[in-house]
């Protein structure tokens, strides 16, 4: 009895002791403080930095040359770059930089320093990198054709004449951005140009500098009072790693958060009620869609594959499954970026899907897998998707894996179906138009491995069209070329593009400003404020 | 004579570490290469070109044969490097320096929550055999292990956090007091009572004391009925009786002789609830976003982030034989046939 009297008293004692403690559940004024997870952050290098949360960190310390304009993406904006242009041989392009602009460091930033930091990105050559060689741009030639004339001119030539727009929207990438080249050099080892002090450290000239960085822990940004475009709203931003949804809506209710960055669906429903939050949201670029692998007998056959377009219930996923987080798409240009179209041509029809396996001569279906990752909401959309075509006699086993575990398998062309998220690279048709409609080459060991190539889909057709629209010079005319490759592809692709997601941010009511872009590089934290 | 022999004890204990710690690396290794997870995917994600991912695959050293990977692997183990983790780029040790420090303060604060509770409730349940405290101590034992830990973190954060507000939330400290106490071991409590930082010492333990009760009441239910067990073994034996007839009062019958030879089996009981715990609860971690081993070794496993999760292992083997040997050396404290 001795023993639970002392523990009673013990318990009692604590709990008197903690209770001031926890008591001012109220963030600090002057800072930002969010719950993410972030634990897909690898490097927070510009030129290595090629995940969601990392890109958006990378984005709020860096400044790059040009932007996409935030309330008109088709526009490009001055950034380092006062004016850009490019010379008659349609190779030679010049940015002029603005006089002024200084590194967190105090350094003057120059065309020196811009020419450094796409040298090094081509260099270093990166995941993210291949979004500067593939203008032909390389570790060999890169200080011939990268070079800053004077200390406010960057030149840069490119191996082809390419659409201007496609190298222009190229630079607004996170890759693209420009760092302090007297740091990063002082901490270069064994010739990696800064690399492994810069995954973890920060050389830039953007809105905030990088305080600290704990992998899978946190990260906390320190404002820059002297940023080009002026000092932020806010003092410090905290992203703290809270991988559980729920515990990020209590923090958030409790106030001891001002952003929950992964809501569910429900729980978005549910904190809509409560007055003291906000619910933000804006499309992503980010599509779902089932890659059917053309090495598959049925599902080569392109009945079989329009027959599956109207198989997807559009309208009941998203009403039911995915309200406020995905939306209705069907084409391979997210909604928001140049060339995107509108047209959704299917609808959920079991009769003429019945129709189609008929003439494909598989009037009773067939038996088919679908790798699914264990997560909400893809595997509902699957699980539902099993139900919908059961309808038209197509046996559908589900085999579910992890995420990496799935991907492995996908990228080994060894599944029937995959389905999964695909979001863009950087912020120009091409990154959607070459993953999903080139195959170069078919073989097992292609060098471009895209999507279309994942699924075995041999269209040299369409990759020669593709690969045309990058050298078009007139915009117009680049985009009609999107638009109508987006049509065809509708009508004959292996993909079943379904839905575009939107990403949500819940916030407390007195934390405004927060911008969220279609890219993760354009979600921008310098304008909120706390009242 | 008795030199000699201890040395030959001493190096056949060796002998037996250096050996389990071989098969824990070698099953951690050979399990880590067959699971269907690219390695090289953690390094460079999805989207990276071909050459890319080739050059890296190179540069991690995974176009080598298996054997010859797990050789080099060694060679550097006994040379104190466990390699760098692809995911967070830092060398592994420096990783576990930073995350086992948080789950030893967890498993720690668990393990006496647990026991301190766990023992008198066992022996109250043997005591009373069949009566309701016998049935109370039961129930609740019944519901520790039935509950899924998940959901008793999250509905001890709704209860005491949420609405009550009288602990910390998610995190090991609030924003406020990050970053303000250097760390000297790691252990946050430990950190801030050094440096005479009582207010970081405060905001520390509001955040730990709840998971840290979810994990010690788990270590509880499966205290209170070892305890109970072994209670019931001891008073029935003939010693208890004797003393009983001699006119010892029963608390000291019970508490003293019982509880005491009770105590031998119990050591190790308890020795291995904890190690459970020094383990990482991966989903205590998760709920309470707690940067602990048992999330960075699932992290890393689910990575196949393979340094990473071969020094966790390392660690955790470490942990094994450390606190069996603990209990040996305790055990043969307290029980005297031992010594």
């Amino acid at each position: 009895m001795r023993f639970m009297t002392a523990a009673a008293i013990g318990l009692l004692a604590a709990s008197t002791f903690l209770a001031p403690a926890a008591a001012p559940a109220q963030t600090p004024r002057d800072t930002v403080v969010m719950a993410k997870a972030i634990d897909d952050i690898i490097s927070l290098d510009p030129a290595e930095a090629f995940e969601f949360s990392g890109v958006e960190a990378v984005a709020n310390i860096y400044d790059k040359l040009i932007n996409v304009d935030p309330k008109d993406p088709n526009k490009l904006v001055p950034e380092l770059a006062e004016s850009w242009s490019v010379a008659a041989d349609g190779v030679t392009f010049t940015f002029r930089i603005r006089s002024g602009a200084k590194f967190h460091s105090g350094n003057p930033l120059t065309a020196h320093d811009a020419a450094y930091s796409l040298q090094r990105a081509v260099t270093i050559n990166k995941s993210p990198g291949f979004i500067l060689t593939q203008f032909g741009l390389n570790k060999d030639n890169a200080a011939q054709r990268i070079r800053a004339t004077d200390d406010a001119t960057l030149v840069v030539e490119v191996g082809k004449p390419f659409a201007p727009t496609f190298f222009y929207y190229c630079l607004t990438a996170a890759v693209a951005s420009v760092v302090d080249s007297k740091v990063v050099k002082a901490n270069e080892k064994d010739g990696d140009w800064g690399n492994a002090w810069l995954k973890q450290n920060s050389a830039g000239s953007g809105a905030y500098s990088l305080r600290t960085w704990r992998a899978n822990e946190q990260y906390a940004l320190e404002a820059n009072p002297n940023w080009m475009k002026g000092a932020p709203k806010n003092r410090r931003v905290v992203v703290r790693h809270v991988p559980e949804p729920a515990s990020q809506r209590l923090q958030l209710e409790k106030g001891d958060i001002d952003f929950a960055r992964n809501l569910s669906k429900d729980q978005i429903a549910a904190v809509r009620n409560d007055p003291n939050i906000v619910v933000e949201s804006s499309r992503k670029g980010y599509i779902l869609y089932l890659g059917l692998n053309q090495r598959n007998q049925n599902l080569a056959r392109p009945e079989v594959r329009e027959a599956l377009k109207w198989l997807v219930d559009y309208e009941g996923l998203e009403k039911n499954l995915l309200d406020g987080v995905y939306v209705q798409h069907q084409s391979f240009l997210p909604q928001g970026f140049p060339g995107a179209i509108e047209d959704k041509p299917y609808r959920l029809d079991v009769a003429k899907a019945k129709e189609l396996l008929a003439k494909a001569g598989l009037p009773n279906g067939f038996s088919v897998t679908m790798d699914v990752r264990t997560t909400a909401p893809i595997a509902d959309v699957a699980q539902a998707l099993q139900a919908t075509w059961a309808q038209a006699g197509i046996r559908l086993e589900l085999l579910p894996g992890d995420g990496r575990q799935t991907l492995t398998k996908y990228r080994a062309r060894n599944h029937d179906i995959f389905i999964g998220s695909w979001g863009p690279d950087y912020f120009d048709p091409h990154t959607n138009a070459q993953t999903f409609g080139m195959n170069e080459d078919n073989g097992d060991n292609a060098a471009s491995k895209t999507l279309a190539w994942r699924n075995a889909w041999n269209i040299p057709e369409m990759t020669k069209a593709i690969s045309g629209a990058v050298l078009e010079r007139d915009p117009a005319k680049r985009v009609a070329t999107y638009e109508a490759t987006q049509r065809e592809h509708q009508k004959v692709s292996p993909f079943v593009i379904m839905f575009q997601q939107i990403e949500v941010a819940a916030r407390r009511r007195n934390a405004n400003g927060f911008a969220l872009g279609i890219m993760s590089d354009m979600n921008s934290f310098a304008a909120i404020t706390k009242n | 004579m008795n030199l000699a022999r201890t040395t030959r004890l001493l190096g056949r204990e060796v002998a037996a570490v250096a050996v389990t710690f071989l098969g824990l690396l070698l099953v951690t290794f050979f399990i880590g290469r067959v699971v269907p997870i690219d390695p090289v995917l953690a390094a460079v994600g999805d989207r990276a070109p071909a050459e890319v991912y080739e050059r890296v695959k190179v540069e991690l050293g995974l176009h080598l044969p298996l054997h010859e990977q797990f050789w080099i692997y060694l060679r550097k183990v006994a040379a104190g490097d466990l390699g760098q983790s692809v995911l967070t780029s830092n060398p592994v040790l420096v990783d576990i320096g930073r995350v086992f420090p948080a789950t030893l303060e967890l498993a720690t604060l668990g393990t006496i929550i647990g026991v301190s509770l766990g023992v008198p409730a066992g022996v109250l349940a043997a005591v009373h055999r069949g009566t309701w405290i016998d049935q109370a101590v039961r129930v609740v034992g019944l519901f520790g292990f039935s509950v899924p830990v998940f959901w008793l973190g999250l509905v001890g954060l709704l209860v005491f956090y949420r609405v009550l507000g009288v602990v910390g939330g998610p995190g090991r400290l609030g924003v406020a007091f990050d970053d303000i106490v250097d760390p000297i071991t790691g252990v946050i409590l430990l950190d801030a009572a050094l440096r005479g930082e009582w207010e970081v010492f405060r905001n520390a333990f509001s955040h730990l004391i709840l998971p840290a009760s979810v994990l010690g009441y788990f270590s509880l239910a499966y205290v209170s009925r070892m305890t109970r067990s072994f209670m019931l073994e001891q008073l029935r034996q003939e010693y208890v009786t004797t003393a009983r007839v001699k006119g010892l009062p029963e608390r000291r019958v019970v508490w003293r002789h019982a509880l005491g030879n009770a105590m031998v089996p119990l050591i190790t009981v308890i020795a291995l609830s904890y190690a459970n715990l020094l383990e990482g609860s991966v989903l205590t971690e998760t709920v309470f976003a707690w940067p602990g081993l048992g999330r960075y070794i699932t992290n890393s496993l689910l990575n196949a982030d393979m340094n990473a999760v071969l020094g966790g292992t390392l660690v955790v083997g470490a942990v094994f034989i450390g606190l069996n040997m603990l209990a040996d050396i305790l055990y043969r404290l307290v029980d005297p046939r031992a010594r």
